[in-house]
Order: structure tokens, then sequence, then C-alpha cells
């Protein structure tokens, strides 16, 4: 862990402001919009984008919480099986009799569960990096949804749980005021209360914060924890939108979180970024993928654009660094 | 000069105190890690064989030999990432993109040699090693990272470059498929290609200048740079290692199934990263053997093939894979606290 000085606060400048990660993001979704108005005469449609957002935004509940464990330097890579565990109990229950609005809450508690384990093990463990103990339980926590649902896929869902993801308030889909109302809130806990400015500092020196009273160890559990709740809540949509649910949904969802947060100029070092940046690269993501499925770019071909756009959002920074100051961040 | 010598002084110093573990329990584990190992094997073989006397015959025995043969190769590569604080989450795409280019070639020229064929797998791997090793070393991206984001890009072209179809059995000269069925002196091609890889890296991590400073590099990043070690360099040739050593992996493995798919090996990283771990290889950095990861890669191996036959659920092979890596992975570090505790209690003065 290298020590890093905190900048002083600068004079606001038109230059600076404008040259930040996050205008570069909106002109990128502006790009893609531009790139995808002249792909398909089909995109630009207010009904479209509409039901677009609502194809993508499932997954985005977990980048909120992923900001703060990036910002705090850790990892969780655990996070799409959580996903799963928690859709599978809850099918199995309503399955077996449970009523639906219970078999949600459990849903949620699961993933809490699942959550705060991952942040325990990390705390009591110091010596074992995020990556292992969350590589761990991302294996565990699939194999117990396997051991529940074997191949089988639990559905048969009440008529309201399946309108829950399709449903709109007023003209607006449900699941984007849901995502709205975390999202603001998530943004609240980061940069307006001082949980929040204890994850940047966590982020920039946890030894240092550990010891200016900073109870790092706690922090830590509770933004894991959150990270299993929103989890659950992704599970609760992605049901509800699939009708169904079986042990493998949500594969790979870990790598397009991690994707979103980082392109969203959160440091993987830790202790730099915003919330509005990975909220940005989450409607990027989300319209080029659906630009380019409306012109047929197969699924492979995506994957390879998601990771190599993961790549040089990481590489952009740290090339930046080391030509201007000439050494490795 | 003046360099080297330094740079010796550490690797010595290093030595010194690996050879100096007083007697305390979690020294004698970490001494005797292997020989627990072992007897663990032991005892699960003959548990298996109580309940399933087919269990330890010849044919199945050499069927956990040549499935395990694959594991420990990409294990002995991993390691040395390991080693260095890496992590690669990519061997599986790499395997999967260099199996099925080779098999894409032989199916187009039937009459190639085998080992053009095994040729052609190495050089993917390394390719792909190289691109890793670039990101990881030059641009400076965090190995987790900089594995996942490449992952999704080579399992994409393994697709791309197929087409989304399977290479079958049936388009794969009978040469090709001998690479992995032919026997030398009695023994499996694999086993014996797997044998050659344990004693090369052994020799190159214990017996070379460039294999110690893998471990320097591990143990302590800035001290190594500060001794001489051009660490970018250690770490670039270890993700390029990996990455050759996945693309030989890639063919053993399209030749041995006799089939190319895009999503072969998926997830198979998992695995490789256990045997790693059970075999003693610290997350932390610095330590790893290769006895310890061949037996780690066994016990996989055992478990594996021994699960269904005492009629495990199959449903329930991933959980107990993630609790071995899990229970591994702590008991790893609870050994590691007790050594620190037992050489600060030494420091007296």
């Amino acid at each position: 862990m290298k020590p890093r000085l905190l900048e002083n606060k600068k004079d606001f400048t038109l230059k600076d402001f404008f040259l930040q990660w996050e205008w570069l993001l909106v002109v990128l979704i502006m790009a893609v919009f531009i790139m995808n108005t002249n792909l398909s005469e089909y995109f630009l449609d207010y009904d479209n984008l509409r039901d677009a957002t609502m194809g993508f935004l499932d997954k985005a509940f977990m980048v909120l919480p992923m900001v703060f464990i990036i910002l705090m330097g850790d990892i969780d890579i655990s996070v799409g099986s959580i996903v799963a565990l928690s859709s599978v109990i809850m099918g199995d229950l309503y399955n077996h009799g449970m009523p639906m609005e219970w078999a949600m809450v459990v849903c949620l508690a699961v993933g809490a569960l699942c959550g705060w384990i991952n942040g325990l093990l990390i705390v009591k463990f110091k010596e074992l990096s995020a990556v292992i103990v969350t590589l761990a339980t991302m294996i565990i926590y699939r194999g117990i949804a396997y051991i529940i649902l074997e191949d089988q896929a639990s559905g048969k869902f009440p008529e309201w749980f399946k309108f829950l993801g399709w449903d709109y308030v007023g003209n607006i889909p449900f699941i984007l005021i849901t995502f709205a109302v975390f999202a603001v809130a998530f943004g609240f806990l980061l940069h307006k209360t001082t949980f929040g400015r204890r994850v940047y500092a966590i982020g920039n020196n946890a030894t240092a914060s550990r010891y200016s009273g900073v109870q790092v160890d706690r922090i830590k559990i509770i933004v894991f924890t959150l990270a299993g709740l929103m989890a659950a809540v992704t599970a609760i949509f992605l049901t509800s939108r699939m009708g169904s649910t079986r042990p493998n949904i949500a594969t790979g969802y870990e790598l397009e979180v991690i994707a979103m947060v980082v392109l969203g100029g959160i440091s993987t070092a830790g202790g730099k970024g915003r919330m509005i940046g990975a909220i940005l690269a989450v409607f990027l993501i989300g319209f080029l993928r659906y630009g380019l499925g409306l012109v047929n770019v197969s699924a492979q071909m995506l994957l390879i654009i998601l990771g190599l756009l993961l790549i040089f959002s990481v590489a952009i920074p740290q090339l930046k660094l080391r030509f201007t100051t000439g050494r490795k961040a | 000069m003046k360099q080297t010598t330094t740079e010796s002084a550490v690797l010595q110093g290093s030595q010194i105190s690996q050879d100096k573990q007083k007697q305390s329990a979690s020294a004698m584990i970490a001494k005797f890690r292997e020989l627990g190992l072992l007897a663990f094997i032991v005892l699960l073989s003959i548990g298996v064989q109580i309940r399933n006397p087919s269990f330890l015959t010849w044919e199945n025995i050499n069927d956990i030999a040549t499935n395990t043969a694959i594991l420990s190769i990409l294990a002995v590569g991993m390691m040395l990432v390991i080693i260095t604080r890496g992590i690669d989450l990519s061997i599986g795409a790499t395997l999967a993109l260099s199996g099925m280019i080779a098999a894409l070639t032989v199916s187009h020229y039937p009459d190639l040699h085998p080992l053009l064929a095994i040729a052609v797998g190495v050089g993917i791997g390394l390719v792909c090693g190289i691109v890793l090793g670039f990101l990881v070393a030059w641009v400076n991206i965090l190995p987790i990272i900089a594995t996942l984001g490449m992952m999704n890009v080579f399992r994409g072209l393994t697709f791309e470059t197929s087409g989304g179809k399977w290479v079958s059995a049936h388009q794969m000269p009978a040469s090709f498929k001998g690479i992995a069925t032919g026997s030398l002196f009695g023994i499996n091609n694999l086993i014996l290609i797997a044998i050659v890889i344990y004693i090369v890296a052994y020799y190159f991590i214990s017996h070379t200048r460039t294999g110690r400073r893998i471990y320097a590099v591990g143990s302590n990043p800035d001290s190594a740079e500060i001794s001489g070690i051009r660490t970018g360099r250690v770490l670039w040739l270890v993700y390029t290692i990996m990455g050759g050593l996945s693309g030989l992996a890639g063919v053993l493995w399209v030749s041995k199934f006799a089939s190319a798919q895009g999503d072969t090996a998926s997830g198979y990283e998992l695995s490789v990263i256990a045997a790693c771990v059970l075999g003693g290889v610290s997350i932390a950095g610095g330590v790893g053997k290769i006895s310890g990861i061949v037996l780690g890669a066994i016990l996989l191996g055992i478990l594996n093939n021994a699960l269904p036959m005492i009629n495990v659920s199959p449903f329930w092979q991933m959980f107990i894979q993630g609790t071995i890596i899990l229970i591994a992975v702590l008991v790893n570090a609870l050994v590691k606290r007790g050594i620190d505790r037992n050489h600060l209690m030494r420091r007296k003065i």
C-alpha cells in the first residue's frame, strides 16, 4: 500500500469541470446514441428506449454497492452467485407453499446473509484478499443453488409478481423508478454522509483510517452485506422478468457489474471515483448493448466488446499517469 | 555485479528464514503439508474403495491420472502466477481458444504432424499470455481485472473463430487424437508430458536465477525491485508461461475429448486455483512448491472421480469444491499466522 497525498481543494475552473471522466461518459453515451440511430431507425423512439432500460437495469442494482466495494480497494466476484442462490431459494419456497411476499423477504434475507458472510470472512482473515474469498464463496453459493434445484427450473409465480419487472407506473417502468430511488439513496450515502467519507478514507489508506478511529471492519461488513442485499433485489427483478428461475441464472454478471463500475471512473486502487460515473456507465453499456442487439451483433461479439471496454477503462488512467508523470501507479 | 550480490543475499535470506522454522504446530503443518495431503489422499482412497471396490482398479487409476494430468499442467503455471501475488481467471478461455484453433487447423490440414498441432496451440496460448503479461506488467492493471476482461475476449474469440460450431471427432485425424490416447513405454502420453513439465518446472523455479526471482517478487515486490530485479519482466514472463501451458493443455484437452466447443473448460480456472491453494500455494504470494500442487491436483482428481462412484449427486460437486477451496485458503492463512507469531517470539532483543 503506497501513501497517497490528498489533493488540495482546487478553485473551480471551467476547464477542470469539463475535463472530468463523467463528461467523457456523457460524450460516449451521445456517441452511442448517434451510432445506434444511424444503425437502426427503430432506436430513437421513446417507447423503445424506455423498454430498453427495463432490459438492462436488473443488474444495475448491484453496481451501486459495488462502487463502495471498489472504492475501498476490494472486489466482490460472488454477486452473480448470490443472485442465483437467493432467486432459487425464493422460487423453491414459493413452490413449496410459502406466500410470494414472504418468499421475497426470505430472498432479501438470504442475499444479505451471503454478503455478510463475505464481509465477515474478509474482515476476519485480513491476509486473504477479497478476490480469493469471494471466489470461493462464488462457487459455494452457486453450488448450494444447484443442490436445491438440481437441473430443475422453478416457476409458476403469481401474476402480480411477474409484473414487477414488466410493469409501468404512469408511463415510467417500475424497475426504473426503483433504480432511481436506490441510486439516489446510495449516492446520498456515499457523498453526503460521514459513512461515505469513511469509505473514501479506507480506500485511500485503510491503516491510517483505522488509526484515525474509523471502524474499518464494521464499515466493510456493512458494505458487503449491502452488496448481498442488492444482489437479492436484482434476483427479484430478474426472476420476475424471466418468469422462472434456475441455478445457472446471472452467470457472469459479476464481470458486467465490475466493468460498469470501472468504466464509471472508479479506480481499482481505491479511493477515487463518484457514484454518478457508475450510473452513467450503466446506461452507456446498456444502450450500447441494446443498439448492437438491434443490428444483430452476436452475443459473443458483445462479450469481446465488454471485455475490451473493461480493459481500456482501466488502462487509460494508468497510461495517462505513466505518460504524464513517467512512473507506474 | 553489486546488484547481483544484493539480489542473491535477499534470496539466501528468504532461504534461511524458511529453514529455521522452529517446531510449533503451524510450522509443523507447513513443513509436513505434503505428507498430510498424501495421508489424506490415501485415507480417502481407502474409504472410497470400501464403499465401491471398482475404485482402485488399474483402469480407474489410469483414468484419474490422465484426468489429473491436464489439471496439474495448468496448476504449474497458475502456481507461478499466484506466487507473484497475481491470479489468472482467463486460462479456461485461453485453453478453449488454443484448443479450438488447433482443432480447426488439423481439420483443414489432416496430414499435419501432431507436434505441429501442439505447436499451434502453444503458440496461441503464448500470444494470449503475452497480451495478459503486457496488461499486468506494463500497463499495471490489477491481475483480476485484466484476466477477467481478457477471459471474455478470448472466450468470445473462440466462438467467433468457430462460428459457434463444434469441431467433432470425425473431423479430427487419428494422429491428432493419438496425442492424448497414445502411450510411450506403456505410460499414457498425457501423464508423460505432465511429468516432464513437473521436472522442468521444478528445475526452473528451484535452480535457476530467474526462477528464484519469481519467488523474490512474490514475497516482497518492493525489496525485489530495490535489489535490482526487474519485477515487470518477471511478471510478464510468468503470465506468458501460464499462457503457453494453457495452450498446451488446450491441445491435450481437445485431443483427449475429441471435440472442441465454444464453451470448452468454462470455469476450469476455478479447479486449477483450487488445486493450487490445496497444495499450499499462498494467495499472499511467495510460497508454493511443485510437489504440493501435484498432490493438490491429484486430490481434486480423486474427488471428482470418487464422488459419483460413492453415489454423491453431481449437483453436490460444485458446493464440495467451493468448500474445499475455502477451507484450504483459511487453513493456509491460519498456518501462516502461526508461523509469523513464531518468528516474532524468536526475535528477542
